[in-house]
């Protein structure tokens, strides 16, 4: 910027008074001034909201201040990943209503990645069929509002599913009713910490076989197998940990009682349509971030692999993707972000997510403006540390000069 | 730049003014504001059959409704002169807070939280009410204690969430609520079978069983009553005038009922040779003068919509489409807890 004055040996050689004002008027210094006006004015317009907001609700009395997370909250949660009682306090309830949110984002980005990637790549198809349900779907779910979305998925299940009663039992353990799916789980036992060992002693294999392959591969050009070997290291190694573990069996099943199916673990048609609803709309973006992304990849690129004697798989593998996971990534961030953000939708099926706690902790003790505060600030950092995590993993995949 | 800039303050102003309810500094009295626009704004239910919904010509009627029919009555003299607000549970208080509304005729329970640390006032019980269950005949369910691990469906922004969780806790009895934002998600949910029990006021239950049930002969009520749920409209704080003419009014429609004066008979009541029926309908002295209002205050509201006891038999009462007994919304003098201090 400072090099634009010197860049003007055009101007006729003027006072020292004159340089003085040039200085004044510098791109540079404008933009600084700029920018300082404009920091100013919005902490300005934000301490008079903020003040006004305050003296306004002391004039009506309303009460303010966070000291409420302190008192027991009072309130049931329907489910929850973490042990919760109502004589927690309401900062506990605050935190499984986001272990709630957390759970749907998170399988959802994952369902969202698999699912997205595979429709984008059938809308390349060069089968007639698939190509043309791919299309179809992108266009149907893309285009429907995702709080309808959801409302639909939650009254097809709550209404098509059978009451529990008379749960849908396909495989023994099993049940499938209005009342969600409950399935087996393995019970805790002090021999499964030699499986979590084996499992983890299998990654660690599996990566030293990836990177050895790597190694091999930038010396010599041979191409080792990687992904079934990695995927055997790790079933061996769990497998090995269960034995040495002495082979821990026993298994929490669900029952059927009589007003409820009790014992292994379930999850409820709400947490079943957020997630399946949330999946189903973001993966018609991502199937079009994909395919524009492949698309992005000159033609030629492929035409080299082909040339080089490289198989399909190869040249998708080696020549197409990488390229195309650098225009991916950035707009499939976006997809996430809303895909967490969406999740605050869920309070219309009674999903106790965040939002849902917060709405009944709003009410209870009245403290609007901080909860919402609160649930402002929540959002912000989930969807910046995802921002955080893709930016990292798109400057391990951006070009690098060598 | 430039350009940056205003689409950044005006970003920033919205966000936070969506945080800040209400910009302005606290509003002159109430009244002079009604009497100003003419219109008295109140803030009723989206849709509480026999409480506030609009019918399919969009006429609002109910109980909560009639309250601000009467006070239009004694205040614009003219019932029709309110603009109604629907509110969902969430909405209410703020709403009332900011200035929104005038009143907050919706089906409201009054708590110590409520009255204390909200900025709030209640004005008098329009409603006697408690919590019940409601569930479908064919579960074979008797008793509220039989709820073991059911599921059980909730609006959210209640009292309800917590009474639940109280009486279930004292039980010692585990059950999983299911809590919605709107009251026709949870109504929904609860008649597609998703929930093994339906839980709000019993008000609430017979009113939506009567109207979103396909059969309402399929739903049984439960006996227990698990809370006291006394509702009524609440006003802002800081403003006694209001808020003396919102109980006052209701006390009126009381006061009516005890001595007999109904909106057929109010005329010819007039020259009743009662004092105490002369004094409510302002044939004698102005008890209007001291409100702020005039002389018929009273008389209005109870041509407008009876006394309490027309009003809760129109809307609620066992000739309604609700059918709800008047138990303890009877007058004191009758075996139940409506009492209205004298007007004197």
């Amino acid at each position: 910027m400072a090099s634009t004055e010197q860049q003007s040996p055009a101007t006729p050689p003027a006072s020292t008074g004159g340089t003085k004002t040039s200085r004044w008027r510098s791109r540079a210094f404008r933009g600084l001034a700029y920018q300082v006006i404009l920091v100013v004015v919005v902490l300005l317009v934000g301490g008079y909201l903020a003040g006004n907001t305050l003296e306004n609700m002391r004039v009506r009395g309303i009460q303010s201040g966070f000291g409420f997370f302190l008192q027991p909250a009072g309130f049931g949660i329907g489910e929850s990943m973490i042990e919760y009682d109502s004589s927690e306090p309401y900062w506990k309830a605050f935190v499984v209503g986001l272990s709630n949110t957390l759970r749907v984002a998170v399988v959802g980005i994952v369902l969202t990645t698999l699912f997205g990637t595979l429709l984008g790549i059938g809308r390349l198809s060069r089968n007639f069929l698939l190509r043309t349900l791919c299309t179809a779907y992108v266009e149907l779910f893309r285009n429907v509002p995702v709080l309808l979305q959801l409302l639909m998925w939650y009254f097809v299940l709550t209404d098509w599913l059978p009451d529990m009663s008379a749960a849908l039992n396909p495989v023994t353990g099993f049940f499938l009713s209005k009342n969600g799916l409950s399935f087996p789980i393995p019970v805790w036992s002090a021999g499964h910490f030699a499986t979590l060992l084996g499992l983890g002693g299998g990654i660690a294999a599996a990566w030293w076989h990836a990177r050895r392959a790597r190694h091999a591969f930038e010396i010599s050009g041979a191409q080792w197998p990687v992904l079934w070997p990695a995927i055997g290291m790790l079933v061996a190694g769990t497998l090995i940990g269960w034995l040495v573990g002495g082979m821990p069996g026993a298994i929490d099943m669900p029952e059927r009682g009589e007003l409820n199916i009790s014992g292994g673990g379930a999850v409820t048609p709400e947490f079943i349509a957020v997630t399946m609803g949330l999946t189903i709309y973001t993966a018609a973006f991502v199937a079009e971030i994909v395919r524009s992304g492949i698309q992005a990849v000159p033609r030629g690129q492929s035409e080299a692999a082909n040339s080089l004697g490289l198989s399909r798989a190869q040249n998708l593998r080696l020549v197409l993707l990488p390229q195309a996971m650098r225009v991916i990534i950035p707009p499939v961030t976006n997809q996430y972000l809303n895909l967490t953000k969406n999740s605050s939708l869920a309070v219309a099926i009674g999903y106790p997510d965040l939002v849902s706690i917060s709405n009944t902790t709003l009410n209870q003790t009245g403290r609007a403006v901080e909860c919402i505060l609160v649930m402002m600030t929540v959002y912000l950092v989930l969807s910046l540390l995802t921002a955080a995590l893709t930016n990292w993993y798109n400057t391990r995949m951006a070009i690098k000069e060598r | 730049m430039n350009n940056f800039k205003s689409i950044a303050l005006a970003g920033l102003s919205i966000g936070v003014s969506a945080l800040v309810f209400s910009g302005v500094a606290h509003a002159g009295k109430t009244l002079d504001g009604i009497k100003a626009r003419n219109q008295l704004v109140c803030g009723v239910n989206t849709g509480l059959a026999g409480f506030g919904a609009a019918d399919s010509q969009g006429k609002w009627a109910g109980m909560d409704v009639d309250v601000c029919r009467a006070l239009a009555a004694s205040v614009l003299n003219d019932p029709e002169k309110v603009k109604y607000v629907p509110l969902n549970a969430q909405q209410r208080f703020t709403a009332l807070q900011s200035g929104e509304v005038d009143v907050l005729s919706r089906n409201t329970t009054f708590t110590l939280t409520r009255d204390a640390s909200l900025g709030l006032s209640m004005t008098a019980v329009t409603y006697y009410d408690g919590q019940g269950f409601m569930v479908p005949k064919k579960s074979k369910i008797k008793s509220a204690k039989q709820l073991k691990n059911a599921a059980i469906c909730v609006q959210s922004g209640t009292t309800t969430e917590k009474n639940l969780n109280d009486y279930f806790k004292a039980q010692k009895i585990a059950i999983k609520p299911v809590v919605f934002e709107t009251l026709e998600a949870s109504v929904k949910a609860f008649f597609s079978g998703r929930c093994q029990a339906y839980t709000t006021d019993a008000s609430g239950l017979a009113s939506i069983r009567n109207k979103e049930a396909k059969n309402p002969d399929d739903y049984e009520i439960l006996p227990e009553l698990i809370s006291k749920e006394p509702l009524g409209p609440m006003v802002r704080r800081g403003d006694d005038e209001w808020f003396a003419i919102v109980k006052w009014t209701i006390y009126a429609l009381l006061e009516a009922e005890e001595y007999g004066i109904t909106a057929a008979n109010a005329d010819s009541m007039k020259t009743n040779d009662s004092p105490a029926v002369q004094r409510i309908l302002g044939s004698s002295e102005d008890t209007g003068k001291l409100l702020g209002l005039d002389k018929e205050w009273a008389y209005r509201a109870v041509k407008a919509v009876g006394n309490y006891g027309e009003m809760f038999e129109r809307n609620v009462g066992p000739k309604s489409a609700l059918k709800l007994p008047r138990g303890a919304n009877n007058l004191w003098n009758k075996g139940g807890l409506q009492y209205a201090p004298p007007i004197r």
